[in-house]
């Protein structure tokens, strides 16, 4: 058995977080709020990978991520896989994909845009056609264009 | 096109569009139809607007309709803090169709899927002017005898300009090859030259106007205001840059025509105006026949 494995089948419960790319590492951790969470986490970042040169991966006891949290990391880490461990086994692993569309996660950069000033869902169309390039979201509602560079959460 | 709301120029197809132009045509021959009566639009300005407001209102008297509606904020239920959906909900049980414009970008988008009418977007912000561009597509399929295979030079400011955007847009559809004119900092943005490049047509960037003029059938022109540049000392430098003047039309095709979406400040200089190569107050008037075949077509008319 490899070293790998042995640290990821570690975790009694709890998610893998694999395959994503190093360099956004901190950003994941950002959006989830892992700096505020009282969990045990592990991770590791600058390992090999043959898909995508050089990864990171997260490794968090007992927590298991809500859809909305999944769409975050999808945008953030679209590389990234998700494994879900319960007593040491995997029960379920997720590559993750870019969607087509997403609505509810994301706020637009614009200030003069619709959806900053009164109540409602705000919705992109994914412009990237692959996941190893940056994120570009087309504003359904002002039509401009949000870059990772102004990304900002909801 | 029947109850079809119009936000973006991107709602409509090419044959739709050109549903519009033909129909325009005949009320451009007889403007007095009056085939809305009993009709009533309300006519919504969050922002205030003289020309696209009375552009609009004209049409809709011309039909036959009557027009309700608010021309600035300060009479309307947004000083007592509504929203604008809530406006836009109660105002959809008065009336058979909304003409809107609204300072902040995507509000007509909103609008439209809150509205229990048919909604026809007067500009939202720096976003859209969707009739704005139908009357340029009439002025220049009515001056070109065709939109197909064109040179189109866009001038000033592409970076803001919604009427800029929305042309070039609708354009793309048409084989154009378009010629862009603009100082370094308002260059067309991405997301408008994705439809170019879509479309693999052709397109050239320029800073100074003398440089594409003599290639065009089209001199489209707007302005660079002030307000766009962060330092004074970059607008002086190039302010004149994008100004036409009659000293450069000595060569142009004898078929060009300037259009302009109006109002123009300095950008054309008004010795253009008495020559045969300006268009821009034909281009005007031209808006009411396109604001009547939209009208009737959503409200089913025609």
């Amino acid at each position: 058995m490899s070293k790998k494995e042995l640290i990821v089948s570690a975790i009694q419960n709890g998610t893998v977080i694999d395959h994503i790319a190093a360099d956004k590492l901190f950003q994941v951790i950002k959006i989830l709020n892992l700096e505020i969470c009282s969990n045990q986490i592990l991770f590791g970042t600058n390992l090999e990978s043959k898909k995508l040169g050089k990864k990171a991966i997260i490794k968090i006891q007992n927590k298991y991520f809500e859809k909305q949290e999944i769409s975050k990391i999808t945008i953030v880490a679209p590389t990234a896989s998700l494994i879900m461990i319960k007593d040491y086994e995997v029960i379920e692993k997720v590559n993750l994909s870019l969607p087509h569309t997403i609505e509810g996660i994301v706020k637009c950069f614009n200030p003069k845009c619709i959806t900053n000033h009164e109540t409602v869902l705000q919705k992109f169309t994914v412009l990237n056609n692959s996941p190893n390039d940056n994120i570009r979201l087309f504003c359904h509602y002002c039509e401009k264009i949000t870059k990772e560079d102004y990304l900002t959460f909801l | 096109m029947k109850n079809k709301s119009l936000i973006s120029i991107t709602d409509y197809s090419k044959e739709e569009y050109l549903r519009i132009l033909s129909l325009a045509e005949e009320f451009e021959k007889e403007p007095n139809q009056r085939i809305a009566e009993g009709k009533v639009v309300a006519s919504l300005f969050f922002e205030p607007s003289t020309r696209t407001r009375l552009s609009f209102e004209s049409a809709i008297n011309r039909l036959g309709a009557k027009v309700v509606g608010f021309a600035d904020t300060n009479t309307s239920s947004g000083t007592k803090g509504e929203s604008m959906v809530d406006t836009i909900k109660t105002v959809s049980c008065y009336v058979d169709l909304i003409v809107m414009r609204h300072s902040l970008e995507g509000a007509a988008r909103l609008a439209s899927e809150v509205a229990s009418v048919p909604i026809i977007n007067g500009g939202d912000g720096s976003n859209q002017h969707p009739t704005q561009c139908l009357l340029d597509l009439y002025s220049i399929k009515k001056t070109q005898g065709t939109l197909d295979n064109l040179d189109i030079a866009l001038v000033g400011d592409l970076k803001y300009g919604r009427t800029i955007h929305s042309l070039a847009i609708a354009m793309s559809n048409f084989n154009t090859t378009f010629h862009l004119v603009s100082p370094e900092s308002l260059k067309l943005p991405s997301s408008v030259k994705m439809y170019i490049k879509e479309r693999n047509l052709k397109y050239y960037q320029y800073t100074e106007i003398q440089d594409a003029v003599d290639k065009v059938d089209i001199l489209y022109m707007s302005r660079v205001q002030r307000e766009r540049f962060l330092d004074i000392q970059d607008y002086e430098k190039v302010k004149n840059s994008c100004i036409l003047d009659k000293s450069l039309l000595a060569s142009v095709k004898s078929s060009m025509k300037v259009l302009h979406p109006l109002p123009r400040v300095n950008e054309i200089n008004i010795n253009v105006d008495s020559t045969p190569y300006a268009y821009y107050f034909q281009q005007a008037k031209n808006g009411v026949f396109v604001r009547q075949a939209l009208i009737a077509l959503i409200l089913g008319l025609k």
